[in-house]
């Protein structure tokens, strides 16, 4: 069979590590696409793989089979639409859209076409946290109830000058680059929130855009969720997202490294998980893909991709458009609640209860 | 080489198990006494080399070595750079450009290169990276560093992109520079092994996952055996234990009988760790360590 002839557009942080990781992928024949600049420099004149400066050009001159997106979030949008207008499959770094009225329309577009069109949210790719929804699909815990979901890391750890990065404009920000990830994984658990209050999108060192995220998300048939962001903390090496869920049947705590379940009953179907504590870690929940970069969850996103692309699928496995969608409305709802103060959605009122006259020791 | 090599994730807070650990293993180790405690350990075991990160608080360690000649005749630092994370946080700070020169000695010619006015040349690339290298080997100077490897992130990130040339500017800098043998940490030493070849480099030191149940070994176990008995690579073993998976004195006889591997390199905080990992070393790998 003939390789996949895919490109990676973009060759920041996430474009350079997607390149290296789709490059070295024994079914592709990799291009990259970058406008002028130090890494075009540098790469043109020491990898064999060809690199356009034109993105339309690329599009224009070259027979494709897919593309990576990983240029600044504010680009994504118009670079997605030209690639689905051309018949090519996506994967696009997160966020999706800046405006989710652009991830529906492409979505819809992506639908249509029958394209693999996926996002790279690869938290859903750790172990540990497609065993916690394995686990809350199963109703391990019962009703869930409470529910904090947090990320913390080293970014911005005191005033500097902009880049995209840091300019909210451009799709950059704590919100965007931090809190995107344990909202994607409350979208994948519970859906997009019906409501949204006490958002906080607090500055710490930037000028321009947000370093730390507080808000409180709700789901009318769901559990009350808060979300503590900072990538102001430089406690932490790297960016280490977690999520605590409390619910009748017990606790589930997830991170990068490990799923904790704690079960006050054990539940059928659940092998493996008797009362009390359960830990699983994801280096035993995780098998080994073609190569490894910095960590299996990024390589299995992409394999799961381009062997979408090579088996002639019509959507994503997982991390589909629709899904990616959720969590830019999440984070627009998010926004609109810190500038105006004032709720965003609508949460179902609770049925009206008689009023019960009580004495102090009535029940 | 030696045959077990002491590492460095347990004191910078890098435990592949458990945040909690990697927290409080951060905490123990943040004043340098705690780290040269465990160093001494080791070292008063008869554990010799420090396989370490390129990180800012080993120029710490160095300087006590340094600082005390005779209490550490004999011992070797084995620099891994350079530490990623340090970069990494810089790009999302910087940007490529702004980050790499933020490295840079400034005013110098290359950070004038660097000013982004007029395309890189080839040469220049390779100043950068000489550059770089040697800052990261500053903090050595005056101590035995005879094996300088390249972190995994960074041949891996340069072993996907097809930027082997890089391999051959650090093996004839390291060489040439520092009179040390380069070598290689990976995650996928079977392709690794295979660029280094076409490269021209033969038989080279390689650092990667080598355990009895695969854990880790990227592009498949049989490859990795295969590799090591054609007796093109000289391999040193990490992650024997499988971050606990496998029993030490198991892991330890099954790698003892792998032709090609070298050295075993682990970490560990504990005197009843070291002396037991070293104990299996010497049971199984034979001979003074």
């Amino acid at each position: 069979m003939s390789k996949l002839k895919i490109a990676v557009v973009g060759l920041g942080k996430m474009g350079l590590s997607h390149f290296a990781m789709v490059n070295a992928h024994p079914d592709v024949e990799a291009i990259a696409c970058d406008g002028a600049g130090f890494m075009v420099d540098v790469l043109s004149k020491n990898i064999s793989a060809p690199i356009y400066k034109d993105y339309d050009e690329m599009l224009a001159q070259t027979v494709l089979d897919a593309v990576i997106i990983a240029t600044p979030s504010r680009l994504h949008a118009p670079m997605v639409e030209a690639a689905l207008n051309k018949g090519l499959h996506v994967f696009c770094e997160k966020p999706f859209c800046l405006d989710w009225v652009d991830s529906e329309r492409l979505t819809a577009l992506a639908a249509e076409k029958g394209l693999v069109a996926q996002v790279g949210y690869h938290y859903r790719y750790v172990g540990a946290f497609a065993e916690m929804q394995r686990l809350i699909a199963a109703g391990a815990i019962g009703r869930i109830t409470h529910v904090l979901a947090e990320a913390y890391g080293p970014v911005v750890l005191r005033p500097k000058r902009t880049t995209w990065r840091t300019d909210k404009s451009e799709g950059g920000g704590c919100l965007y680059d931090y809190a995107a990830h344990p909202l994607n994984l409350l979208n994948w658990f519970f859906g997009t929130p019906d409501q949204v209050i006490g958002s906080h999108l607090g500055q710490v060192f930037s000028e321009s855009t947000d370093d730390e995220v507080f808000s409180t998300l709700r789901w009318n048939d769901g559990p009350t969720a808060q979300l503590s962001v900072n990538w102001s903390d430089e406690s932490h090496r790297k960016m280490s997202a977690k999520i605590n869920l409390i619910g009748t049947n017990g606790r589930l705590f997830a991170d990068r490294q490990e799923c904790q379940a704690f079960l006050r009953k054990p539940v059928e179907g659940l092998e493996g998980y008797g009362p009390g504590w359960t830990v699983k870690y994801t280096t035993e929940l995780t098998e080994d893909r073609w190569f490894y970069l910095r960590g299996e969850e990024y390589s299995a996103q992409l394999d799961e991709f381009i062997l979408a692309v090579r088996d002639g699928k019509t959507a994503a496995t997982q991390n589909g458009f629709a899904s990616a969608t959720e969590t830019d409305k999440t984070m627009r709802m998010i926004i609109d609640n810190a500038e105006t103060g004032q709720p965003v959605g609508e949460a179902r009122a609770a049925a009206p209860q008689a009023a019960k006259k009580r004495s102090w020791f009535g029940r | 080489m030696d045959k077990l090599l002491f590492g460095d994730n347990q004191f910078f807070g890098i435990n592949h198990m458990s945040e909690e650990k990697a927290r409080a293993q951060a905490m123990r180790f943040q004043r340098t006494d705690a780290v040269m405690q465990v160093l001494d350990t080791a070292y008063d075991a008869g554990i010799h080399t420090f396989m370490c990160t390129t990180h800012d608080r080993i120029a710490e360690v160095a300087d006590r070595v340094k600082a005390e000649p005779a209490r550490y005749a004999d011992f070797q630092f084995y620099p891994c750079m350079p530490y990623a994370h340090k970069y990494a946080n810089a790009v999302t700070e910087h940007g490529m450009v702004g980050a790499l020169r933020e490295f840079m000695p400034s005013g110098g010619l290359l950070a004038t290169a660097l000013t982004g006015a007029t395309a890189l040349a080839t040469k220049e690339v390779e100043g950068i990276a000489k550059v770089l290298i040697d800052m990261e080997m500053k903090m050595f100077a005056g101590t035995k560093a005879p094996v300088v490897f390249i972190q995994n992130v960074f041949t891996d990130l340069l072993l996907g992109m097809g930027f082997t040339r890089a391999f051959r500017i650090f093996d004839d800098h390291i060489r040439e520079k520092y009179g040390a043998e380069p070598a290689y940490i990976t995650m996928n030493m079977p392709m690794l092994l295979e660029a280094l070849e076409r490269g021209g480099i033969e038989r080279p030191i390689i650092c990667s996952n080598i355990n009895k149940i695969g854990f880790r070994m990227s592009g498949g176990f049989d490859s990795y055996l295969e590799a090591l008995q054609s007796g093109r690579v000289r391999a040193v073993a990490m992650s024997v234990y499988a971050s606990g998976a496998i029993p030490a004195d198991e892991a330890i006889h099954w790698i003892s009988e792998l032709p090609g591997v070298e050295a075993i390199v682990f970490g560990a905080s504990s005197a009843g760790n070291i002396n037991g990992t070293k104990a299996l070393v010497d049971k199984y790998m034979g001979g003074p360590v």
